[in-house]
């Protein structure tokens, strides 16, 4: 807060610096992504050496050749699939996380402290150790080409970063409101539904988008556990453009990458207010 | 990371007394049944956390378990695991390869890392203050937070890096003749620090966080007894933002150990010329599933946990030399 008066009492004559130095410094940052727009509208052979951002004759060449697919399968399979994992991601993460935040937050029994410590543990595992056993798992339970790998650990609250997030969320709902429900008679279940998830919106849309961002950007999962071109998500589809012809086509594959980003950006630029409060108040509330 | 350290104790079993007595007298308890009302209150609570219950144990618990079994054995998916003892750590010690991904490893951790969280710390002291467009600022510093982890993301890198591309022009006129960075194994590895510094906007947020909450009065009596800028910086910024520095140099550090996805794409799949871009995950694949030793993989995977526990418990032991708590807390 005082910050925030200081500065607005400071304002003018260091402004114009303050503009010109936080618009150097974005400049720098978003050039790759004005770059990848630029690019999009160049031929193949111009992509790497000319030195202009924007072409003076620009095409749609690379975008059209999407529409033919990549080796066959057709782009929007991709999607499809990227989209049904992504979403089913958000409704596991959303449903299991909140129910277990609510059990550590609001319901007292026994062993609470020590489930607690083991959850915000598994926040600092390396993903690494993990992947081994649990494809070994997954292979004998012949789930291997199926979407299940990728999704069931979200069902089963394994992101404890949600948790953690959301648990710090309803530590902060006034305590009168569920004690009052309490008197009134109702239930657990009642009061998580009708009263605890409704005024959790902000915790929980701050989930829902960073899992949905997380599973469309996934790369190690589909590639550990999808083996079959027609199951590939929009990240794989990227890669097999990379493994089919790697200098060739950098224009479909540029054209590619920013087509494959249009969700993720699409999402930041709707949400980035809860994002962005989430982020930081994960960090900090105590 | 106070929150995480206070938090478990502010489960405060005196509540549960207070609230005990409040309904107790009022006459409005819960129907006691046999064994009263602590016991109802276990098994919901163990309902609701039946979902993290059932994870934990079948893909957290078990598996590491399993994996570390593994790590004893020579394992390739198909004949039973063959237990070998330690062999699969003396193997690795005595690999070349392997000690390649350790070191390519440590390098971008230890020059990533620091350089990052320094873009952030700087961007965010700059966003601290309060201008017009500052939630534009901030929302477009933090967008290559998202696409970073793409495979669209690396992708543009390896065009920007490459042979005659972007940067490698942009040396040419400064005199500095390098060539492209994707194809050298002296820099490659640059190019994958500068990918993981250009997505500094999360640390950044929580940065800004921590800023917000400094009593602009220690500014205000430092500038009376006139200190100046650094003096500023250094004795009153950096201790109280040092939790929230805590809480980012750990969730860095650790992620960085696990980079994956951006080295195996810039590098096309390869690990890069001549093991440049060899990180640990990368390696880890290569031996678990392309060359099923996944016992080998499983021993690798054990290392990167002892690791990971082992910089987070020296983390955590130097804190109270250099992360200042505020007393009583919020």
């Amino acid at each position: 807060m005082s910050l925030r008066d200081a500065a607005v009492r400071r304002r003018g004559p260091g402004a114009f610096a303050w503009h010109l130095g936080a618009l150097l410094i974005l400049a720098v940052v978003l050039y790759p992504v004005v770059w990848t727009i630029g690019a999009s509208f160049k031929p193949s052979a111009d992509i790497i050496g000319a030195l202009d951002l924007f072409p003076a004759d620009p095409i749609t060449d690379n975008y059209t050749r999407l529409t033919e697919g990549i080796a066959d399968i057709p782009i929007s399979t991709f999607f499809l699939n990227s989209a049904y994992i992504a979403v089913g991601s958000v409704i596991g993460v959303v449903l299991s996380c909140s129910l277990t935040a609510y059990a550590f937050a609001k319901v007292r029994f026994a062993g609470r402290n020590v489930m607690f410590a083991i959850m915000i543990g598994t926040l600092l595992l390396p993903y690494h150790v993990l992947i081994i056993p649990q494809y070994v798992l997954f292979q004998k339970l012949e789930l291997i080409n199926t979407f299940t790998p990728l999704l069931i650990g979200k069902y089963l609250a394994t992101d404890a970063f949600f948790v953690f997030l959301m648990v710090q969320f309803m530590r902060g709902l006034p305590k009168e409101l569920d004690e009052a429900a309490r008197l009134d008679g109702c239930g657990h279940l009642r009061i998580y539904w009708s009263i605890v998830m409704p005024l959790c919106r902000p915790a929980l849309i701050t989930s829902a988008i960073f899992t949905f961002i997380n599973a469309w950007n996934d790369f190690m999962g589909p590639l550990l556990y999808l083996n079959e071109p027609d199951k590939y998500t929009v990240s794989m589809g990227l890669k097999m453009f990379i493994d089919q012809d790697a200098v060739a086509d950098y224009g479909g594959m540029i054209a590619m990458s920013l087509v494959a980003l249009l969700p993720v950006l699409a999402f930041f630029l709707a949400f980035q207010r809860y994002l962005i409060d989430g982020m930081a108040t994960s960090g900090l509330k105590g | 990371m106070t929150h995480i350290q206070t938090s478990p104790g502010a489960l405060a079993p005196g509540d549960d007394r207070a609230a005990d007595k409040r309904n107790g007298p009022a006459g409005a308890a819960p129907p006691a049944g046999p064994k009263g009302p602590g016991s109802r209150e276990n098994l919901a609570g163990y309902l609701f956390m039946s979902p993290w219950i059932a994870g934990f144990l079948f893909l957290i618990a078990g598996p590491m378990v399993f994996s570390l079994y593994l790590s004893f054995t020579e394992y390739n998916l198909f004949e039973a695991p063959r237990w070998i003892g330690l062999q699969n750590f003396t193997d690795m010690f005595a690999d070349p390869r392997w000690r390649q991904s350790v070191k390519v490893t440590s390098w971008y951790v230890l020059i990533g890392t620091p350089v990052k969280l320094a873009a952030a710390l700087a961007v965010a002291m700059l966003l601290a203050q309060k201008r017009w467009g500052q939630s534009f600022y901030r929302a477009a510093f933090y967008a290559p937070s998202l696409i970073g982890a793409s495979v669209s993301a690396a992708i543009v890198w390896r065009a920007l890096f490459s042979d005659d591309a972007l940067v490698d022009r942009t040396q040419k006129v400064f005199g500095v003749e390098v060539g492209g960075w994707i194809g050298d194994p002296g820099v490659i590895i640059y190019a994958l620090i500068a990918l993981t510094v250009w997505q500094f906007g999360a640390p950044m947020v929580i940065f800004l966080a921590g800023l917000k909450q400094v009593p602009r009065e220690l500014y205000e009596a430092a500038e009376v007894d006139g200190a100046g800028r650094w003096r500023r910086f250094f004795h009153i910024t950096l201790p109280m933002i040092s939790p929230v520095l805590f809480f980012n140099v750990l969730l860095e550090t650790i992620h960085s150990f696990q980079i994956f996805g951006s080295a195996y794409i810039v590098s096309n799949g390869s690990c890069g010329p001549a093991d440049a871009t060899l990180v640990y995950t990368c390696y880890l694949y290569e031996q678990g599933f392309v060359n099923s030793r996944m016992g080998f993989a499983s021993a690798m995977g054990w290392l990167l946990l002892v690791a990971v526990g082992l910089v987070t418990a020296v983390l955590f032991w130097s804190q109270k030399r250099w992360v200042h708590y505020e007393e009583g807390g919020r």
